[in-house]
Order: structure tokens, then sequence, then C-alpha cells
């Protein structure tokens, strides 16, 4: 679908690790180059044409991202570098006022280190504590899991949409529900899901939630953080600088601006917020539900595939999303990628930043692959042919 | 031919040496040093031990998870250090590493190790054959300052 678009794809390779990050269409390219060849400026401090052109850009993206996940108001929209500043903001300019020693915040194994360590340094700091909710025997994290570990100190859960390495997308709605009737926070880190299943930030009772442009066609450096706007409006930023204040005086007095502004300090990521636009707009045009029918299918026939392969262990053939993790019996996985790597196959080896999994896996390391618009049926029996050539693994890998 | 020609037969010793490391396990004994490590860029990690008396090296172990490289180079070369003298020990560490480096190296102090010595053609490579090399340089460091 669409890999006309992707001009990576004009390279001889399957690109299965979307999961780290995705190819960009070329208006998304193009995007950015017409911003740097034919109206650099400043945002929000000039008057002439190429500064009104900028600021309209910019401020519109404010827009296509609030629509995109249906919040109330562009001012609940706050651009960061990517998921992991979100995450750190939430954590430290929020959490880390309101929380007391002894107050709970649940956690899951299979959560992204960006979802883990601030949380920990927040246990360390001020005595909170993390705790993880169980996952089920397919290592996915169900609703009713969350209901059993939710005790009278929890405060916060805060939970990926989708994993991103078993890659089972979370009853957000319902899990939303039952912390908002006990008056918990929910936080969600949406990186893997943006683009890949609808959000709906309202109707899932999200107070926060984090994710990056890269992972959903856009540019690196730029990310998203959603949070209420009461709750905006009582978070404190992190970077103090030009553009988030209102006055500062030399006796010490100063008045920051309110919430998006007062949390983007400096001059932000102007190319990539844009480029971030106009990735979405692309998505827009596909429609969420097509990119996640198409994953769906194409996970469909590679685990239909892979399981023909005597050597392949797969660890997550039920989870609906394109995620898809394995090993080669007796392989290591970073062998495995190296040898795919010689049929210009591109996937992911390793722990994939969730390094608690391993407690339930029982394996540190997997070959991840991670399927995304632009894949086809073809990329799949070439990587399966490749795999069924892997009795001759180490003829290639060493 | 010999090992530095005959392509097939270094594969035959990486592969061996992968797939039945030399002393892979580690003991309960203090009088051993310990060392884990691992690479930043990709997801080797290993534990190794190191027993020195009067000066020999007596015993060499490891443990962990890594790729056949790491894991092959970790076994060849604690095989070419047990026995040695620590002076030699490091003469023959320094060697490798200048081999893996594409530095000049004395190719008969290497023994079975020469199989990596096309390494440096696979850039990502390099970290994975050195992996042993950086934990033992350590623990003889270690050694030389206590």
């Amino acid at each position: 679908m669409n890999r006309e678009d992707f001009p990576m794809l004009k390279e001889d390779i399957v690109y299965f690790d979307n999961g780290a990050t995705t190819l960009k269409p070329q208006c998304v390219i193009d995007k950015m180059v017409d911003y740097y060849s034919h109206y650099t400026s400043n945002i929000h401090r000039g008057d002439y044409e190429a500064a009104i052109k900028t600021n309209q850009e910019y401020d519109g993206v404010r827009e296509i991202v609030r629509d995109f996940i249906c919040a109330k108001s562009t001012s609940e929209i706050v651009f960061t570098k990517g998921s992991t500043e979100a995450l750190n903001m939430i954590v430290f300019g929020y959490f880390m006022h309101i929380l007391h020693s002894g107050d709970e915040v649940l956690i899951d194994k299979a959560e992204h280190a960006s979802n883990v360590l601030p949380w920990y340094v927040l246990q360390e700091r001020i005595g909170i504590q993390v705790k993880c909710i169980s996952l089920n025997e397919e290592y996915e994290l169900t609703s009713t899991n969350v209901e059993k570990a939710i005790t009278d100190k929890t405060k916060v859960v805060a939970i990926s949409h989708v994993s991103n390495v078993i890659g089972d997308i979370r009853d957000v709605n319902h899990i939303g529900k039952i912390c908002h009737e006990k008056g918990i926070y929910f936080v969600v880190d949406a990186s893997q899901a943006v683009s890949h299943t609808s959000i709906d930030v309202v109707s899932d009772h999200i107070d926060f939630m984090a994710f990056s442009g890269h992972k959903m066609m856009g540019p690196t450096g730029v990310g998203v953080l959603y949070g209420k706007y009461d709750l905006l409006d009582q978070m404190e930023p992190l970077e103090y600088g030009g553009g988030m204040n209102q006055f500062f005086e030399s006796d010490g007095t100063y008045e920051l601006k309110l919430p998006p502004t007062k949390f983007e300090a400096g001059t932000p990521p102007i190319a990539e917020v844009i480029g971030l636009g106009e990735a979405i707009r692309y998505i827009n045009k596909i429609g969420v539900s097509k990119i996640r029918e198409h994953e769906l299918n194409l996970k469909k026939y590679l685990i239909s595939e892979m399981e023909k392969i005597d050597n392949v262990i797969l660890y997550n053939k039920n989870s609906e999303s394109g995620i898809v993790i394995f090993n080669l019996d007796h392989v290591f996985s970073q062998d495995t990628s190296i040898y795919l790597n010689h049929y210009h196959i591109y996937i992911r080896a390793g722990n994939h930043c969730t390094k608690m999994l391993k407690d339930d896996l029982r394996i540190k390391n997997t070959c991840r692959v991670s399927l995304y618009v632009y894949n086809t049926k073809e990329d799949v029996d070439r990587f399966v042919d490749a795999l069924k050539k892997s009795y001759d693994i180490f003829k290639i890998v060493i | 031919m010999n090992i530095v020609e005959d392509k097939e037969l270094r594969r035959e010793i990486i592969v061996d040496n992968y797939q039945n490391p030399m002393n892979r396990g580690l003991v309960e004994d203090s009088t051993y040093l310990k060392e884990n490590t691992n690479n930043e860029s990709c997801i080797d990690n290993i534990d190794m031990q190191l027993k020195v008396v009067n000066d020999i090296i007596e015993d060499v172990r490891f443990d962990g998870e890594a790729c056949a490289i790491s894991t092959s180079a970790t076994s060849i070369l604690i095989r070419s250090l047990i026995g040695k003298d620590v002076m030699e020990a490091r003469r023959i560490l320094q060697n490798y590493r200048n081999m893996i480096e594409e530095k000049e190296y004395d190719q008969d102090l290497l023994g079975e190790l020469v199989v990596y010595d096309e390494i440096s053609k696979q850039p990502n490579r390099i970290k994975c054959a050195l992996l042993p090399y950086h934990a033992v340089c350590k623990m003889l460091n270690r050694l030389d300052e206590s």
C-alpha cells in the first residue's frame, strides 16, 4: 500500500523495524525542505511574511494533532522532543509535586524504559511505590489484571497503549473508565499506538498521553505531550527561557505564559513540527482503520508462514498489532538480525528497551518484526524464504 | 592450508567455539576476580572471571548472552590465556587488539585468535570481537593496582 510514496523503498530492502522508527513519505520530507528553502524563520517573534507563514504552519499543527487524538482544545497539545521527554515532563513536572510517600503508581513489566525509569527515580526521591500489574499467560495486560492490582493507595496507572514487544493493544477505554471511577490518574504512552489504532483521549479518560512523531511517518526530534488543560495548568515546566514567559524584571519577578506555551521554552523543532503535521495529514488520507486492518491481515499471513518453519520460536502470535517477536532455535537474536541484513531485511534484535519483560518471557533477547502500512506479502515471502534458508546461518554471519 | 587461508576451517573453529565454548559457567570462589562486560551498541552481555596464582593465569571463565562472534572470541581467548604468565597474557591481548583494529601485530602469538583477522571488514562486529578483551584487561589492571 502506498509504497511509491516512500523514497527509502526504492532501495532493495524489506523494512520491518517500524516499531523503532518508520520510513518517511516524500510529502513529509518535501514539507520540511519547503520550510528550510522558502520560509525559514523563528516562530512567534517576527512580523515579516516568512515569520507569519511559519507561525501559521506551526500553530496549525496543534489543531491537526488535537483533531487526530480527539482532544478538547489545542491548549492541551504540547510539542516535545519525543515521548521520552513528554513522559519525563509528566512525572517530574506534575506528579513529583502532587504525589506523596506511600502513594502507588502501577506500571507493568512490558513497559519501555521511558515509562519505567522516571517513576523509579521518583520512587527514590519522594518515596512513592512503583508496582507492576501482572501480565497474563500470553504476556498481555488485561483490564481485569489492572483492576485487581489497584489498591486504596493507587494514585496513578501508567501504561503503554500498545506494548512495543508483545504488541498487545490494551483496552485503554475500559482501563480509563476504571481509573476515572476510582479517582486515579491515567497516563498513556501511545508511542506504538498512534497511527496504528484510533485514539480518543476524552472518551478514554486519559489524563496525560505521550507519543513520538518519528514512529508515525513524521520526523525525528518531535513528539507530543497531551494533558487535560487543568492538569497542564498546574504542571511545572522543566525548562525555562525565551518564548514561555509573560515577563521578568530585574527585581526577580516573573510570570509564565499559559499552557501549552509555558512548556515550549526556546526555539522549538519548527521544521519537525511542520513535518509532523504533514505526516498526520498523510495518515488521515489513508485512514487509521485501514492501516490497522492492513497490519492485522499481514501479521496473520506472516504468522501462518512462520509457523511452517521448524526452528522458529514465536512468542506473541495472538496479539492484535503488527508486532511479531521470535527467535531461531539456538541462535542468538543479534546473529539472526545480522543474517537477515545479508538479504537486506531490516529487523530489530535485543530486549527492545523493556528489560523487565525477561522475568515473564524467560528470555532476555528476541527478534522483532514490526509491520506497517507499506509492508507487503512480498516482503513477508522474502523474509520467510530467508528464514527457511537459515540452516546456513553461520556461513553468512561468520 | 593453515587457518589464515582456509575460510572453511576458520568458520568451523568459530562455530565450534560458539556452540561449545570453553569454560562457560562461573564459580563461587573469592580467589577469582570478576568483571561484567557489555556492548553499548548491541546486546552482548557477559560476566568473566579470572584467577591468577603466582603470576600465572590459572583459570578464566565466563557466562552470559552474546552473539556468535563475542561468545567464540571469549572461548578462544580463554584457551589462549590459561597457563600464560601475566606479561605473556598482556602481549597476547595487545596483539589481538592490534589485529582487530588493523594495526601491526605478531601472528605467531595469537594461535586460533587469528580467525578474527578480517573482522574489521564488518565494523559493527569489532566491538563483539573485543568484548572479552576489555573484561580481561580490566581484571589484569585491577590485579596490578592491588
